[in-house]
């Protein structure tokens, strides 16, 4: 059966992608059959009501589903179309109660110009009677117009089944949040994340750059067991009152909790066993925050410093050396370190900043065991960042075996030589040439 | 931190990971505390065949916690069978309801509950017993950082 998906117009490219996973997570035999990221409206194949209500129940970005009636460039083609495909169950809808509306995408037409429209159906023999409120059935007629015209230029008219998840991630504000950053991702994009590595009940998600904790709150709102860690102590443990913890508390997603702890992803004191099944991070990108691995910058310190005859590493309040990091080294060890830790099927969704360049692919991190499921992304004015989606590949489906060189960080290295998104970002993102003319006086 | 993240944690150092007594790390000092929570069979199910039982043995004995059966369990021993002594008078209504409603924990599931998710070191210390680096634990939350000459 064809069902018409009504979407929300924004993070577009994430739309398909979180589709996409809910269905592989139901169970949900998806075929997209139309889709445009211009467009709210998909259709897709499903095999009945059931999917389809399975399917968007928790969608962030889906606003609701019809099963498909009709579709047209105009009202004749419509019309015709409703005539061709459903006109043998027709009878079936005779006596019951329903209702009707019209939805238009850019432009919403007047009361009179909707009740016009709907009389226009007058030719469907449906007999019962006509219930505002809570009718038997719902029935929609959905308009796409260009914008600032006012003829539609798709019209689809459907079976209203469900109504999507918009709502869900809603009490999960920010501005209402006990503990946060300056770094904490806004909740509707910690649920479409946390649909996309596919977190549901039994599962376990961990986050190996935790902050205060938005990835996993939204990983447990589906039930997912989570755990977190992050190099910097002092966002692991918060203060007594506002902690990571106490935000599970807000929304009553303790008992989802698995625990917190302070560590290094390239030194991560996890076993390298296969024992997760997703992995959900926004690593520092090196701007707002530092990007930073044990050890010291100059390479010193191999030896233990004593104070008062004490090792300083095993005195109270001891403050671990770090350095800074190369950003494609660190995202090469979350891969490797999911490649380790991934149950088969397992996902690794991650977010990447990327400079907004012409010509300029960008370049994603790849690893033969993992599988790139989707690119999504979120544009900013001169900078972008993606949410990458991978798949652990069963051993017995990947067919190289990587070999890879690293380029050696050498001592003394700084934050603007490892990090080509961090030195660019505070350049403004100019080219050489425009850097040029605007400088020449 | 539960005494099922200890299952999943060895050494920070790179040269400890491969040596086999880097795992588990050895609690000492430890206050141990009981955070009841809601019992997640579903999860307890999914989780068994990755934990390592012979270490979660050496540990519940490290600790004085009430001991293990030498061999990990199956998940179906973590709940109540169906048609056991339960649905006995009631017939084919049991049956039909058990399918619907959530699966009954048995008392092996209700003990790993608590022993796993439920009890957790609130202070004390990790140690590695292949390089002796003792990492801390401070209201919960264990530092796994290293100092410079241990990386």
């Amino acid at each position: 059966m064809e069902y018409v998906v009504r979407l929300a117009q924004v993070h577009e490219s994430f739309r398909i992608p979180e589709l996409k996973a809910l269905a592989s997570l139901a169970n949900i035999d998806l075929e997209i059959l139309t889709y445009s990221p211009d467009s709210p409206f998909c259709v897709i194949r499903l095999s009945s009501d059931e999917a389809a209500r399975k399917l968007v129940s928790r969608s962030i970005l889906t606003d609701s589903i019809y099963e498909l009636w009709g579709s047209g460039t105009d009202y004749e083609a419509l019309h015709a179309d409703i005539h061709h495909r459903t006109q043998h169950r027709w009878p079936e809808y005779k006596t019951c109660s329903f209702k009707f509306k019209v939805l238009g995408y850019q432009h919403t037409l007047s009361q009179r110009a909707q009740v016009k429209v709907i009389e226009s159906f007058d030719y469907l023999p449906f007999e019962g009677p006509i219930k505002m409120k809570n009718p038997e059935y719902d029935f929609g007629v959905l308009e796409h117009y260009v914008i600032r015209t006012k003829i539609p230029t798709i019209i689809y008219f459907g079976r209203f089944i469900a109504d999507g998840g918009r709502n869900i991630y809603l009490p999960y504000d920010l501005k209402k949040r006990q503990y946060i950053s300056t770094t904490s991702m806004d909740s509707e994009l910690t649920f479409i994340t946390a649909n996309i590595a596919m977190a549901a009940p039994g599962k376990l998600l961990y986050d190996p750059f935790v902050g205060t904790g938005s990835l996993p709150i939204a990983c447990s709102h589906f039930g997912a067991m989570t755990m977190g860690s992050d190099i910097d102590g002092r966002t692991v443990r918060g203060t007594k009152e506002k902690n990571i913890t106490t935000n599970f508390d807000q929304y009553g997603l303790r008992p989802c909790l698995l625990d917190n702890f302070t560590s290094d992803l390239t030194n991560t004191p996890l076993r390298l066993t296969r024992f997760l099944d997703g992995i959900v991070c926004d690593p520092p990108y090196g701007v707002r925050e530092g990007l930073r691995t044990l050890g010291k910058k100059d390479g010193t310190g191999l030896e233990v410093v004593y104070i008062d005859g004490v090792a300083a590493h095993l005195r109270p309040n001891y403050i671990h050396p770090k350095k800074s990091y190369s950003f494609d080294a660190m995202l090469e060890d979350v891969l490797d370190f999911a490649v380790l830790t991934l149950v088969d099927g397992g996902r690794l969704c991650m977010w990447m900043p990327t400079a907004n360049e012409q010509g300029n692919e960008v370049d994603i991190p790849k690893h033969p065991s993992l599988q790139l499921e989707d690119v999504s992304t979120q544009a900013f004015n001169k900078w972008s960042r993606c949410l990458l989606t991978y798949s652990r590949l069963p051993d017995s489906e990947v067919v190289e075996v990587k070999t890879r060189t690293r380029p050696e960080i050498l001592p003394g290295a700084n934050a603007d030589t490892l990090n080509s998104f961090r030195k660019r970002y505070f350049q403004g993102f100019r080219t050489p040439e425009s850097t040029n003319g605007t400088r020449t006086p | 931190m539960k005494i099922l993240t200890l299952n999943f944690l060895t050494c920070a150092r790179k040269a400890c990971k491969p040596q086999a007594t880097s795992f588990p790390l050895h609690p000492a000092d430890s206050t141990l505390e009981i955070q009841e929570s809601d019992l997640n069979i579903i999860f307890l199910q999914n989780i068994l065949p990755r934990l390592d039982w012979p270490a979660l043995i050496s540990i519940t004995t490290e600790l004085g916690l009430p001991g293990l059966q030498a061999e990990p369990p199956e998940a179906e021993d973590l709940v109540v069978k169906e048609g056991g002594a339960k649905a006995e008078g009631e017939g084919m209504e049991v049956t039909e309801k058990s399918e619907e409603s959530e699966k009954e924990a048995s008392q092996l599931g209700k003990d790993l509950h608590r022993l796993l998710i439920e009890t957790t070191i609130q202070e004390g210390k990790l140690m590695c017993a292949c390089c002796g680096h003792e990492y801390a634990i401070k209201e919960g939350i264990a530092n796994f950082l290293l100092p410079s000459h241990l990386v």
